[in-house]
This record gives structure tokens, C-alpha cells and sequence, in this order.
């Protein structure tokens, strides 16, 4: 069952006098579960993909479905809401607030969301149990290294269980080593929490380890390979 | 959906929301605490100057109604009805022990003063001045101007003496010496002459240069006899009990007192003193607008420094799902938190600083001591330390600083999260 479908996308800068067509008529599904990487060479329509997928950005034609709702139709409030609801975001510079520790990092999304202190905490831990944080919720994000501050904003994207994972080139600020180690994590919650995970990467190692890998090139579906 | 979100609002109250918000902005307002205590040390000397300024001003002025009060009108006066515009001495009244009961009545009356205020001419041998006679009942009217304290030479009048005290500068001018006699001239109540002689008890050094050059004391049935004005009064002067109570005192005894009488206060008596008073206020208020005017732009632009650097973060914290009007209230919170920490701890540091200023007032020396001796003045910079000095202070920049809000409320709202995620 697709839990996005996208149709017949656009989005059009007016900026100069020359029209850029960031995203050209883009049709795309994911379903439930799914482990995708939007790939292509730089300016090919990402990052534009992956706003507008997370209701960031409007797109100029096309409609794009979340669970039935078209996020065309809802206003600027109801989007937070929805974001905060259904969409998890992993942005490439970790950006955790840095005032609060691993921990109140995490449970943020759930203290928007109005959850009950007892579930904030329990899931918290899970989470950061489940990235390898066990032990550092207490460090505040200029005491951790890169790899464990992406840690924490992956535990964070997933707090609030929602119905998928945008990840705008998370390991491009990583060495080999933390990337390996967040790909690994990602994908076992993927596998354990089922939750859909797209990944925008130019990383080798993230189209590897991706189930799916779609390739976009001036703003246009180029390749769309599911592995096995 | 709808069912689950009555239950989370069951568990989290919008208490908590705050709380946390509050924490948030706490927290960041230590992430750059130079820049922090920068910004509050600029409102802190601000409050602390401007609370120092305006007790200086209060001060002086409330030495000023104090002399005013003291030494000529009184709190409150009751007057025959037509002596303000026409003082004359055929527009007094008849003594009637019932107005004063009437006054005492009114819980905060402490005591009232009769006195007869007339002109006359004063001579000696050879001199003659123009004079101003003022009908006293000693005892009650010392308790009020503590004339006593300004005796230079001889003794105060008793009840029914019939000599007189005067002004150094009237002495002076007609060579009088003590128990020298002076002879006054006048026209006494419905056209009748007035004439007398007056042993010299006393000589006194009044405050106001001018009274210290014409001012004549007399008992009062003395001065009644001598103006043919048997049991008349100009004035009854009305002392209070606490000065704050002034305006409704007054408003009850223009209530309770009707024609042939008129009541009216020291202000109505003395607008000069009250335009000066306001006048001098203004252009205070004119130099804190400006002190405030340089501290809410130092603080404005560390708030917008602050909101410029953090822009990818607050396009993060929404796009995540924090609503804008919570962002708001974040830094809604941060610009009031340093606002109020630089206020209090501005008034902390002026209270008990003003606190000894008044009670060791600033001495003046040389040629200004000299010159606010001449005016009647105490050669001193004098403190106050109502409470109005202080709130005044904290209420301005309190509003300040929530006008200084107001920029990173509508930038929070205003927030566009892809261009505040690419800042």
C-alpha cells in the first residue's frame, strides 16, 4: 500500500529572467517500510523533491499525497502539524537545538505533540538505546561528535513514530566509519519500527546499502531500481 | 486522530507548554552569556540611572512643596468664598466652631489653624515698608511651620501677647532691635482705620527672602483687634495626617463644605510652584526618553543579531513541527527575561543606593549653597524614595522591552522554513 504517492510534480523558479525547472513532472510512490535513496548530480532536484515531499516547499503543479491527504490543501498551520505528526527530518548539518541535551532533543517532537511525560521518556530511551547513545542523553550536542549528534537526530526524526523518514544527505558531513555505523542503525529501525526512510545522497555507501535507488537528472525521474 | 489529541491534552497541560518554552528560552539565553549580560547590564545602568535621576527630582520637589506647605499654605485652606480673587480684609468670615468640627470630622484632619492675613505699612522712627500681617495662634501654628526653630533673637508670642515678631530683613530695614516698637498702619475690616503699636518680641529669619523683608507676626487677637476684624479669619489652614491623603481629604471637604466658604489646596494656591514642579518633570521625562530611547536600540540590535544568527535553527524547530506562535512565545520569553533581569537588578542596586542618598543628602558648597540659601532653600541635593520612583523606572522599560518584542514575535511568525533552513 503507498503511503506517498506523487503526481505529476512541478516546481518552477521564476528567480532570473530564464525559468528553472528544479523538478519536472515527477511521478513517485513509496510504500510502507521502504528504504529509498533519491540519488543525482548536483542541482538534479533533490533537495526541491524532498521539500516539498516534507511540506516545506509548494510545489508549482502536481499534488502530492500522504495517506490521502493532499499537502496542497492545507494551510501553512495545519502543515506544522501535519509535519509534526507524520514526517520525520534528518538535515545534512545534524541542526539539533543546541541548548538541549540528547535526550531533550529527542523527546522535543513528543513535548509538541503533548505526549505524557512517562511515554516521552520511555521511548526516548529506547531510541537512544537503539542509535548507541545509552549513556550520553545527558551531553548536550557540542559534546558529541558528528556521528552522534546524527545519531541523535535520527533517534529524534523517529520519536514521534511518524509515517516516514526524510533524509537530506545525512552522511555528507560523516566519515566512512560513523556513516557505516548510521546506515547500519537506520536501516535496522527501518526493519524494526517499519517506517519509510528516503534518503537525497550523492554517498556511494547510502545507494548500496538503499532498497531502492531513484535517479533524478534536471529534474526528472531518470532511473527507478528496486533491489532484492 | 481527533479522540487521541483530547487524550495527550488530558496528560500535558498548556502549563507545561509554557514551561517548557520558558526553559528554552532561559537556556538560550546563556548560549552567548557576554552578549546576555551585555544587554542586561545596559538596562541595568539605565534603570539604575534613571531611578537615580528622577529621586533627585523627586526630592527636590518634594523639599519644595514641603517649604510651600510648611511655611506658607498649608495642605489645605478654607477661605471665605471670594478672599482668593479679591484679598481683602472685608472677605473674611466669622469664626464658627462648627466649621471646625465639620473639618475634624474627616478621619484625615490631624489639626486646623485659624490665621487673618492682611497688608499694612510698617514704620519705625524714621522708616516706613510695606508688610504682610499674619494673625497666628502661636502654639498650633508652630507645630505646623516650626516658626520656633527660625527665631534668631527674642522669644516666640504667646496666645494673647500683644507684641509682634519680624522678618530679619524688615528689622533690618526699619533699624528695629528687640522690644523697639513698631508701629503699623492699615486699613482694618469694612474701611476702618488701623493703627497700633507693637513691642518687638522677636526676630526671625524666614526662608523666603521676600517674607524675610515684609513679614509681620502677630497673636491672633491682637491682629483681630488691630484690624477691627473681631473674631474674623481669612483662613482656617488644614493639616493632614499623611500628605498622600491630600486628594481625597479634599475632595471630601469641598464635599462636606459649601457657601460662603471655599476650599481649596496648596496647588490651587500655589500654581506657580505646581507649573514649575511639571515643568521641570517634562524635561526629566524628556532626558530618561532619551536614555531609554539609546538602551531599547542597544537592545533591539542584540535581539536582532540573536534572531539572525539562530534562523537556520528556528527553520529547523518548525519545520519539525514546533508552531510559529510557540517559537514566538520562545523568544517572546528571552527578550522579557532579559529585560526583567536587567530591571531587577537596576532596582535592586538603586534601592538601597537611594535609600542613603536620603538619608545623607548631597551637600552644596560655595556661591550655590549661597544662592539656594537666598531662595529659602537648604543647600542640599535631597533623595526621595517613593515607591513611584522605583515602578515608574521598571514599568517603562518593562514596556520597552515588550515593544522591543514585538520584532522577534512577527520574525518568528513571519518564518518561511526553506529560506530560514538555507540562511
Amino acid at each position: 500500500m503507498n503511503i506517498i504517492d506523487i503526481k505529476n510534480l512541478y516546481k518552477t523558479y521564476n528567480d532570473s529572467e530564464v525559468k528553472v525547472h528544479a523538478v519536472n513532472g515527477v511521478d513517485l510512490s513509496f510504500e510502507k517500510g521502504e528504504f529509498a535513496a533519491i540519488v543525482g548530480p548536483s542541482g538534479s532536484g533533490k533537495t526541491t523533491l524532498l521539500n516539498m515531499l516534507g511540506g516545506l516547499d509548494q510545489p508549482t503543479e502536481g499534488s502530492i499525497l500522504i495517506d490521502g491527504t493532499d499537502l496542497s490543501q492545507l494551510k501553512s498551520s495545519q502543515l506544522i502539524d501535519f509535519r509534526m505528526r507524520n514526517i520525520g527530518f534528518v538535515f545534512q548539518a545534524y541542526n539539533l537545538i543546541p541548548v538541549l541535551t540528547a535526550k531533550e532533543n529527542v523527546e522535543f517532537i513528543m513535548h509538541l505533540q503533548n505526549r505524557p511525560k512517562a511515554e516521552r521518556e520511555s521511548r526516548t530511551m529506547e531510541l537512544l538505546k537503539a542509535v548507541g547513545l545509552e549513556g550520553r542523553e545527558n551531553s548536550r550536542p557540542n559534546k558529541l561528535s558528528g556521528g552522534q549528534q546524527q545519531r541523535v537526530a535520527v533517534a529524534r526524526a523517529l520519536a514521534s513514530k511518524p509515517k516516514f523518514v526524510l533524509a537530506d544527505e545525512p552522511t555528507a558531513n560523516l566519515d566512512s566509519k560513523s556513516t557505516e555505523n548510521l546506515l547500519d542503525i537506520m536501516e535496522e529501525l527501518n526493519r524494526k519500527e517499519n517506517v519509510t526512510f528516503i534518503f537525497s545522497t550523492h554517498d556511494q555507501r547510502v545507494m548500496n546499502k538503499a532498497h531502492r535507488v531513484i535517479t533524478l537528472e534536471d529534474g526528472k525521474i531518470i532511473s527507478d531500481v528496486r533491489k532484492n | 486522530m481527533k479522540q487521541e489529541n483530547n487524550r495527550r491534552s488530558f496528560f500535558c497541560s498548556p502549563w507545561e507548554g509554557l514551561r517548557e518554552a520558558f526553559k528554552l528560552a532561559w537556556r538560550n539565553l546563556w548560549r552567548n552569556k557576554r552578549r546576555t549580560l551585555i544587554t542586561v547590564s545596559s538596562i541595568f545602568f539605565g534603570v539604575l540611572l534613571s531611578a537615580y535621576m528622577t529621586s533627585m527630582q523627586e526630592g527636590s520637589y518634594e523639599k519644595m512643596v514641603e517649604i510651600v506647605v510648611k511655611f506658607y499654605s498649608g495642605y489645605i485652606q478654607v477661605h471665605h468664598e471670594e478672599y482668593w480673587e479679591n484679598k481683602s480684609i472685608n472677605n473674611t468670615f466669622e469664626y464658627d466652631q462648627a466649621l471646625t468640627d465639620k473639618i475634624m470630622v474627616n478621619k484625615d484632619v490631624d489639626f486646623v489653624i485659624p490665621r487673618l492675613e492682611s497688608f499694612g505699612l510698617a514704620s519705625s522712627e524714621e522708616l516706613t515698608k510695606g508688610a504682610i500681617v499674619f494673625g497666628i495662634d502661636p502654639e498650633p501654628e508652630n507645630q505646623l511651620t516650626g516658626i520656633l526653630e527660625k527665631i534668631t533673637k527674642g522669644n516666640y508670642l504667646t496666645k494673647n501677647d500683644d507684641g509682634v515678631i519680624i522678618g530679619e530683613g524688615l528689622a533690618s530695614y526699619l533699624k528695629l532691635q528687640l522690644n523697639d516698637t513698631l508701629v503699623m498702619i492699615s486699613q482694618g475690616f469694612h474701611g476702618v482705620s488701623a493703627a497700633g503699636k507693637f513691642p518687638v518680641r522677636g526676630i526671625i529669619k524666614h526662608v523666603s527672602p521676600e517674607l524675610n523683608k515684609t513679614i509681620v507676626y502677630m497673636a491672633l487677637p491682637k491682629c483681630q483687634e488691630f484690624f477691627s476684624a473681631e473674631n474674623r479669619l481669612t483662613s482656617l489652614v488644614v493639616n493632614i495626617k499623611d500628605s498622600d491623603m491630600m486628594r481625597r481629604t479634599l475632595r471630601n471637604l469641598k464635599n462636606d463644605i459649601q457657601s460662603p466658604y471655599s476650599v481649596m489646596s496648596w496647588e490651587e494656591m500655589q500654581p506657580e510652584v505646581v507649573q514649575q514642579i511639571e515643568g521641570d518633570r517634562a524635561s526629566g521625562v524628556i532626558m530618561k526618553a532619551i536614555l531609554y530611547m539609546v538602551i531599547a536600540f542597544g537592545v533591539l540590535g542584540t535581539i536582532m543579531m540573536m534572531i539572525a544568527e539562530r534562523k537556520r535553527e528556528f527553520g529547523v524547530m518548525v519545520s519539525v513541527g514546533m508552531k510559529k506562535g510557540k517559537l514566538a512565545t520562545i523568544l517572546l520569553f528571552e527578550t522579557i527575561l532579559i529585560g526583567l533581569m536587567g530591571i531587577a537588578s537596576g532596582i535592586l542596586v538603586a534601592l538601597p543606593l537611594i535609600q542613603i542618598q536620603k538619608a545623607n543628602p548631597i551637600p552644596f558648597t560655595g556661591q550655590a549653597a549661597q544662592m539656594m540659601e537666598e531662595f529659602g532653600f537648604e543647600p542640599y541635593m535631597f533623595f526621595s524614595s517613593t515607591p513611584e520612583v522605583f515602578y515608574h523606572q521598571a514599568i517603562s522599560v518593562f514596556v520597552l522591552t515588550i515593544i522591543i518584542a514585538i520584532y522577534p514575535v512577527i520574525a518568528a511568525l513571519r518564518l518561511k522554513e526553506i529560506k530560514a533552513l538555507h540562511s
